[in-house]
């Protein structure tokens, strides 16, 4: 795949790429809670958010007021260092498994800009070859922040939040990986970009069709790992107030609230990319559009599901991640692997 | 369903459909065919479906249920007892209260207190009449006991207030003698809402 030589990648290329990231992500991931609201509300025959702004538009600027102003409380029996780590290993590790995902084209900043002109911006951060690990792994460690903010806050919902994070962790893990593992055996590589190069055949060549189990397995687990609608253990209102998350106020609370919807950016990037034929061209319909039509499509396929489907109980959890969802994986990889063998 | 049917209530025979629940299953394949069952039977996606279909009906085909509350707001009832209005006769637009005293006297929360005087025609004049809304229950018994439907319960329902004791005066709940041809007429105990043609639904019962 050397058709075209890029640029070379600088240092300060990466810093930018990052600081757009950063300041982009989490500004979707702001905005996503008011796309949740509306949709939500509209499936409920509601109107939503309606008086900050034009349709409720500014209610995100709201709320961030709202946030950042609230008191900030720490419990007297809380272990205070954990306390006030735990939402940051949350936001941080959302954002550092953005790092190895390509998020946006390559670019160029154009020579008329002062300081920055003729930077070469990459579409991945850090073009890691292993790519896929590190993002499943940096997804898995965010389970720490609800896993030490639930035990370090004094409070039995908390705990029972944290004990509810051990078990979806030990529960979808297993899932994520082995259901992606016959993808991988078919592209050969864990790098994001030849899974991307293996489906630029057009709309035939894309993997859903090779693997389609794999894809719903993986879709499935992408949701545990996100803690959406089914299986939203952690912090089910109804059962468990809030879960790890019930001490919790202001801007603390909200870096766990960027954590989980960068979070989901990422599982709809990892799903388009790796089943759906990621950035390349489709007809006339540009890359770059498309991409961003099937993260859509997969940001609106989780709040549909939160507003249609009940969600399961932590035993239910295990037993469809233990007991069907992880032999269906192994066959999967089993039938992949002898037609990859003949 | 014909009428017989509905009115038939022996248990037993009317032609019910039964819901087909099936038992748990006990043994392992019936277990394992269960689960399969549920798999490929796409349950799940009537339910995607039900929400997505409820989307459109709200934003295309206009079956959004919120009401705007301060900016509008539902007719209420005839019947709703909110704040008391005082009517006026429609021919001379002197006011209808002859001051007999029966509302102050039925007032079970003792919240009228009106004074009168005879004026220069021999006639009854009210001369100082309040009601502490404070106290007031609504019970509805003043408008019900005056004989010349000279005070009624209004559609005033926002009372929110930032005092104890809320007094209002004759000449407040008065009509306006420019609005008189504004003044509505009570409609009686048994009046429906205005929207009772919108909001009324088929009985599931026939009788």
């Amino acid at each position: 795949m050397e058709a075209t030589v890029l640029p070379e990648v600088t240092s300060l290329g990466v810093i930018i790429k990052g600081i757009i990231i950063l300041a982009i992500i989490s500004a979707v991931a702001g905005f996503g809670t008011y796309i949740e609201r509306k949709i939500l509300a509209f499936m409920q025959r509601r109107l939503g958010p309606m008086h900050v702004g034009p349709f409720g538009l500014l209610q995100i600027a709201a709320d961030g007021i709202k946030l950042f102003t609230q008191e900030d409380i720490i419990p007297q029996n809380a272990n205070k260092f954990i306390f006030q780590i735990a939402p940051a290993i949350t936001a941080a590790t959302a954002f550092i498994a953005l790092a190895a995902v390509p998020v946006f084209p390559d670019f160029t900043i154009p020579e008329f800009i002062p300081l920055l002109g003729g930077t070469f911006v990459p579409s991945i951060a850090a073009d890691i070859n292993v790519g896929i690990l590190f993002v499943l792994g940096m997804m898995a460690a965010g389970l720490y922040g609800p896993l030490l903010a639930g035990m370090a806050q004094a409070n039995k919902w908390g705990i029972i939040g944290s004990a509810r994070t051990a078990i979806q962790f030990l529960s979808y893990e297993v899932v994520t990986g082995l259901s992606i593992l016959a993808p991988i055996m078919l592209v050969g590589s864990l790098s994001l970009v030849d899974f991307n190069e293996y489906q630029a055949g057009g709309f035939t060549s894309w993997l859903i069709w090779q693997q389609p189990v794999a894809f719903v397995l993986f879709l499935i687990a992408g949701f545990a790992e996100t803690n959406r609608t089914p299986f939203d253990l952690l912090e089910h209102e109804a059962e468990v107030v809030s879960g790890y998350a019930t001490e919790y106020s202001g801007m603390r609370w909200g870096m766990f609230f960027i954590g989980e919807y960068a979070n989901m950016i990422t599982v709809a990037i990892l799903a388009s990319v790796m089943f759906l034929g990621g950035y390349n061209d489709l007809g006339f319909i540009a890359g770059w559009f498309i991409i961003i039509g099937k993260i859509a499509f997969f940001f609106f396929l989780m709040l549909w599901v939160r507003a249609s489907w009940p969600h399961i109980r932590p035993d239910q959890l295990m037993w469809l991640c233990w007991k069907v969802l992880m032999p269906l994986a192994m066959v999967n990889i089993l039938i992949t692997a002898i037609v990859v063998m003949i | 369903m014909s009428l017989e049917e509905f009115k038939n209530r022996n248990t037993g025979q009317q032609s019910y459909k039964m819901l087909d629940i099936k038992h748990t299953p006990q043994s392992g394949i019936g277990k394992f065919g269960q689960v399969v069952e549920r798999t490929v039977k796409g349950e799940l996606f009537v339910g995607l479906w039900v929400t997505l279909r409820e989307m459109g009906n709200a934003l295309f085909k206009d079956n959004m249920h919120t009401i705007k509350y301060p900016l509008e707001k539902l007719p209420i009832s005839p019947r709703y007892r909110a704040i008391h209005d005082m009517l006026r006769l429609l021919e001379s637009g002197h006011y209808r209260c002859i001051g007999c005293g029966l509302c102050e006297k039925i007032c079970i929360s003792d919240c009228i207190k009106m004074d009168t005087k005879y004026d220069e025609n021999q006639r009854k004049e009210v001369t100082e009449y309040t009601i502490n809304f404070g106290r007031c229950i609504f019970c509805g018994y003043c408008a019900e006991v005056c004989p010349e439907l000279a005070i009624v319960h209004g559609g005033r329902y926002e009372t929110a207030s930032e005092q104890r004791a809320s007094f209002s005066l004759f000449e407040d709940m008065l009509t306006p003698i420019d609005a008189l041809k504004q003044q509505k007429e009570y409609d009686g105990f048994g009046a429906v809402s205005p929207n009772a043609d919108d909001t009324i639904k088929q009985t599931p019962l026939a009788y």
